[in-house]
């Protein structure tokens, strides 16, 4: 009987010869990340355990990105205890403030590949998914363990097939296709399932894109969103097409599901839940304070281009916060050489230095109680940039708009003149 | 392994902020502090009224949210001896084993506020006391048993160096 990928992956990972839902597997760790958020206490557990060595220093990659750069007192003596600890151990793959978001350094610095697995101490290390890995979230004691033992149980989970067809409309961005599809599963409605994203709707997008999308999963329970090594992976990843790194053609699926791009019109999740997707057609005029771009589900090369594309020329509505945060620095330079970041700094944006920004709500970008951000951040749940902010989720597209209007817009109008740079 | 406590009802998609809100945990690492704010936007006082042993249910996706262990730290922490519900968000699950914390899964329909309950790991079984029913819940697999009886993951791999997971 066929295999999925996540059980190809898993059971190579686990020693078996193949394995099946619901089988406990104990898996060899290809991958551990942890960052400034969860790594003091990850390193606290870590030095409970008697003459604790880490398992291998070459495949723990440690990043600030959360409080970056140093937001408050705490997260500076965090920062230098992740520094001392990664001294301590020889950790070599260290990325300090400024470098960018996590799950973004991982695979632009080439640590992701296909076939992996891959754990962080962050419920959105299933961005590694996108690049055809078994990636997931642990918490911070169980990477203290992975750290010590280099090996972690899984269940083996279902695999839940998506296949997207058609061409996305212009203006209509792989962000709005994971808000649709959270939309259509609710918070839970793929908890503990692998997913496996195929079709003709996603060969065209670039890892990036993939990414928004496959990040987005796990805000529906997804334990990896796998997107199947082609041509595009192996090309960013820079390794030759291997069986172990897409499903048997024959394999067993616990859904099949199929989904048509070519009518999607941009979505936008309202408070308080990234699965309450709406087209945006059902919060025209919504007044906005803020807008963000920026996150590991947001910021790219793409997000700004869109952005920037959206904002030439014009300026952000007066009393409208606009925060542009580059998920990484890969990310800024590459916008920097484009003059995307002059474009929209005229426009009235703040840039700041790659990082989390205000998606997590802790020092930067914070919203006064009744304040209004729509954001290509990762979550909405109640007070997630400040106890009575409201945060609707949308595309980057959807909040450059925005931040131009004064209050939610559709953005397909906005994209009607192509300017030269473009590619 | 068997628990009893009394019943604290709370619904479905709670998360992990409101089992802790973010403000807090950027305002204090100490958890003597922390410990005292969990749960408090959806039942103030909450804190105050848990006696050792209290077993709290849920409906689905109880733990949903950023993968952040002071959730199920803080409710181990305050006397919560067992959590039960319907489904539970993956890693929230993963963290409370991994800290030693009994989550079991159960149709919690039907549980009332205050009702003696009790819960056998091993068997598989929920008691509700005081309606005097009971059910069967899901069965945790061996390796996860072991981790809870030793009282979290740390601890396995102090006492064992090792997991044995085949046959289990």
């Amino acid at each position: 009987m066929g295999k999925t990928l996540a059980e190809k992956v898993l059971a190579r990972a686990g020693g078996e010869k193949e394995v099946s839902p619901g089988q406990i597997i104990e898996a060899e760790v290809d991958l551990a990340m942890t960052h400034d958020n969860n790594g003091p206490v990850m390193i606290n557990q870590f030095n409970r355990l008697p003459g604790a060595k880490v398992w291998n220093p070459d495949r723990v990659v440690v990043i600030i990105d959360h409080h970056s750069p140093a937001t408050s007192f705490r997260a500076a003596e965090n920062h230098r205890t992740l520094r001392k600890f990664a001294a301590k151990h020889e950790l070599k793959h260290f990325f300090d403030c400024g470098e960018g978001v996590s799950h973004v350094i991982l695979r632009q610095k080439g640590f992701v590949k296909p076939g992996m697995v891959m754990v962080g101490s962050d419920s959105h290390s299933v961005a590694g998914g996108a690049l055809g890995a078994f990636a997931t979230g642990i918490g911070a004691t169980e990477m203290a363990a992975v750290l010590a033992r280099g090996k972690l149980w899984l269940r083996v989970p279902e695999t839940v097939k998506i296949t997207l067809h058609g061409r996305l409309p212009v203006g209509v961005m792989a962000r709005d296709v994971a808000l649709f599809l959270l939309g259509q599963f609710g918070p839970d409605g793929l908890d503990y399932k692998a997913v496996e994203v195929h079709g003709s709707g996603i060969k065209g997008w670039d890892i990036e894109e993939r990414a928004a999308l496959c990040t987005m999963g796990v805000e529906m329970g997804t334990k990896a969103m796998m997107v199947p090594a082609d041509e595009v992976t192996l090309v960013y990843a820079g390794v030759a097409q291997d069986l172990g790194y897409v499903p048997d053609l024959d394999a067993q699926y616990e859904r099949d599901l199929q989904y048509d791009l070519g009518g999607l019109a941009p979505m936008v999740s309202k408070p308080f839940l990234p699965t309450n997707a709406v087209p945006v057609g059902e919060v025209l005029g919504t007044r906005i304070d803020q807008g963000v771009i920026g996150s590991c589900a947001g910021g790219s090369l793409p997000d700004l281009e869109i952005a920037a594309r959206i904002l030439e020329g014009k300026q952000v509505r007066k009393g409208v916060r606009l925060i542009i945060t580059p998920s990484s620095k890969e990310n800024w330079i590459r916008a920097d050489e484009k003059g995307l970041l002059k474009i929209l700094k005229q426009a009235g944006a703040v840039v700041s230095s790659p990082a989390c920004g205000a998606c997590g709500g802790y020092e930067i970008g914070c919203l006064a109680p009744g304040e209004v951000c729509i954001s290509t951040t990762t979550r909405n749940m109640p007070g997630r940039m400040g106890p009575g902010g409201e945060v609707y989720l949308a595309s980057a597209a959807t909040v450059a708009a925005s931040a131009l209007a004064g209050e939610i817009v559709d953005p397909r109008p906005y994209l009607n003149e192509r300017p030269a740079w473009v590619s | 392994m068997i628990l009893k406590g009394r019943a604290r009802v709370f619904g479905d998609d709670v998360n992990t902020d409101y089992i802790i809100a973010a403000r807090h945990r950027s305002q204090t690492t100490d958890l003597k502090d922390l410990v005292q704010h969990i749960m408090e936007d959806i039942r103030p006082g909450f804190y105050e009224s848990v006696r050792p042993g209290d077993i709290i249910t849920g409906g689905h996706n109880f733990g949903c949210g950023s993968s952040r262990e002071h959730a199920p730290y803080l409710l181990k922490e305050a006397g919560i001896g067992c959590i039960v519900a319907a489904s539970f968000a993956r890693i929230f699950y993963r963290n409370c084993i991994n800290l030693g914390l009994p989550a079991v899964i159960c149709d919690t329909a039907e549980i009332a506020e205050g009702d003696q309950l009790k819960v056998d790991l091993d068997e598989g079984v929920l008691y509700n006391l005081t309606q005097g029913w009971e059910r069967k819940t899901g069965r945790l697999p061996q390796i996860m048993q072991k981790i809870l009886r030793e009282g979290g993951v740390l601890n396995y791999i102090s006492r064992h160096g090792d997991f044995e997971v085949k046959g289990s």
